[in-house]
């Protein structure tokens, strides 16, 4: 009992916490520079790993999937496999998780340091709202990130999948590249941007509000950091089912 | 009105099932210093907070500078901590903003001219005599000098309150000595009302013996009282199990028979 009692605390609180954050957009002051450090740090830092997953992603799907299709005479599809899992599930869901990984546990952990070192309270005291200063920046920084490092890292793992087929595969790129380009259409693409735009929400809420809530010293941070990138990954996770079944249903494919 | 700068009215909070505060009532005069002591984790922290309402009382009053700020909303709460400066324990100073922009954050955040704010950080790091470090980092400070930058930082725009949170724990005595020498002088010479919270004896001895004038040379000395004189200004309150214990002068505590009060001030 206690415990859907905390969790229901917890959402009541995580809702508070996006409503002051967002609540006054033009009031001044608006902290236009935290934003951009914030979209710098969060969406610039985190490409290169972002990248990098994709790539091999991408790489390694090529090479699973080419050998089943190819028992069906099917391996000119692998481009179009590639590119549909990409973008359905693994672009959004792999991006937000290493989000979540890299961004989520850095905001829980300098947001914990700054709540046990009284620096949280010392804003306040100083006349901020520290959810307009430091929430506001981290939420739209993660909304906008999260779709962006989605399409780079959808786009170099397209990429991977075309090198694979060609130098391992021995399918023409000219082949993978027309079946790729199949597997697009608007229902896959609104429903990244849908998926990414929830993953992105999870993972600055989870994260500012596992930060804010601190105690307990630097054991406490530790605590947070560690909670914030299990809680936000478990998250996506759940929410991708039921958001794959919204988008399937919407876009009349289920 | 209140003729109180700051008055607790019957104040209870507690965290969870722990009782913090169980009935405190104080005032603190305009003008006075009002030393806070008691054991640690006796709330005399969550006064503090009490008093610039980043916590909320579960019930009683809180009346700062003639209003009630029991009910305020955080934006109402936002402006009226424009005129109260807080001290923290140990500094509290933004991690990953310089000494400059610390200082002068209340000013930054106000969107005040660069000009204004330079002026304005420079007289007060000179006040607590730190005015070399404007471009240092947080990190590259001393205890002590954090501690200062803190208290700089609390000064600007002048607040006619001021919230010591153990301002010389972990210091060395000249350090700390220095640190209750300023309050001294925000005191006497600003006229500012305080609550200085404190487990150190020797800050509440410097604090109610110790008054500052200006002398015919127009420097600032700081004087002992004279024997059995004034020191009004400075009060004192214990707490102990969330209540106020005992309140008064001074001479009421170096006069105490309470077996715990005089451990407290190592009599026995």
């Amino acid at each position: 009992m206690n415990f859907f009692l905390d969790l229901l605390i917890e959402l009541q609180e995580s809702a508070l916490l996006v409503w002051r954050a967002v609540r006054h957009p033009f009031r001044r002051p608006v902290y236009w520079r935290e934003t951009v450090t914030q979209m710098d740090s969060i969406g610039f830092g985190t490409l290169p790993i972002v990248l990098l997953a994709g790539f091999f992603i991408g790489a390694v799907l090529a090479l699973q999937t080419a050998g089943t299709l190819r028992s069906f005479g099917a391996q000119n599809y692998t481009g179009r496999l590639v590119a549909t899992s990409l973008l359905r599930e693994l672009g959004p869901v792999l991006t937000c998780i290493l989000l979540a990984g890299r961004a989520g546990s850095g905001i829980a952990a300098e947001l914990g340091a700054m709540c046990v070192s009284e620096q949280v309270d010392a804003m306040r005291a100083l006349g901020t709202d520290p959810f307009r200063k430091l929430v506001r920046p981290r939420l739209l920084a993660l909304l906008t990130m999260a779709p962006i490092l989605t399409v780079f890292a959808n786009v170099v793992g397209i990429i991977g999948g075309l090198i694979v087929s060609i130098t391992l595969l021995q399918i023409p790129s000219s082949v993978y590249l027309s079946s790729a380009r199949e597997a697009l259409n608007y229902d896959d693409i609104w429903g990244t941007f849908l998926k990414t735009g929830v993953f992105g929400l999870i993972v600055a809420v989870v994260g500012c509000r596992c930060g804010l809530r601190t105690r307990g010293g630097t054991v406490g941070v530790g605590h947070s950091t560690t909670t914030s990138v299990v809680v936000s990954i478990v998250l996506i996770l759940v929410s991708d089912f039921f958001l794959t079944r919204l988008i399937l249903t919407l876009s009349g494919t289920a | 009105m209140s003729e109180y700068a700051i008055e607790f009215q019957d104040v209870h909070l507690a965290f969870g099932a722990q009782k913090v505060l169980d009935g405190v009532s104080f005032g603190v005069y305009p003008g006075e210093t009002k030393i806070l002591m008691g054991g640690s984790g006796t709330g005399k922290s969550t006064v503090l907070k009490l008093v610039l309402g980043l916590l909320k009382p579960d019930s009683g009053r809180i009346i700062v500078d003639n209003e009630d700020i029991t009910d305020f909303s955080e934006s109402q709460l936002i402006a009226r901590r424009q005129k109260i400066g807080m001290i923290f324990q140990e500094g509290a100073l933004f991690d990953s903003l310089s000494v400059y922009e610390n200082v002068g954050y209340r000013l930054f955040e106000q969107g005040a001219e660069e000009e204004e704010i330079e002026e304005a950080v420079r007289r007060m790091l000179r006040f607590v005599n730190l005015e070399d470090a404007i471009n240092k980092m947080p990190a590259e400070l001393s205890g002590g000098m954090r501690r200062r930058v803190g208290i700089a930082r609390a000064l600007v725009g002048n607040p006619k309150i001021i919230l010591y949170d153990e301002p010389t724990a972990g210091l060395d005595p000249p350090t700390a000595r220095a640190i209750c020498e300023l309050a001294i002088k925000l005191r006497d010479l600003e006229g500012v009302s305080s609550l200085f919270v404190t487990h150190r004896i020797q800050d509440a001895v410097t604090l109610a013996d110790y008054h500052a004038t200006i002398g015919d040379d127009g420097e600032v000395a700081i004087v002992k009282n004279p024997r059995g004189g004034t020191g009004s200004s400075t009060k004192f309150v214990m707490l102990r199990h969330g209540k106020v214990m005992l309140e008064g002068e001074a001479d009421v505590f170096w006069n105490s028979s309470d077996p715990y009060i005089r451990t407290f001030l190592e009599l026995d």
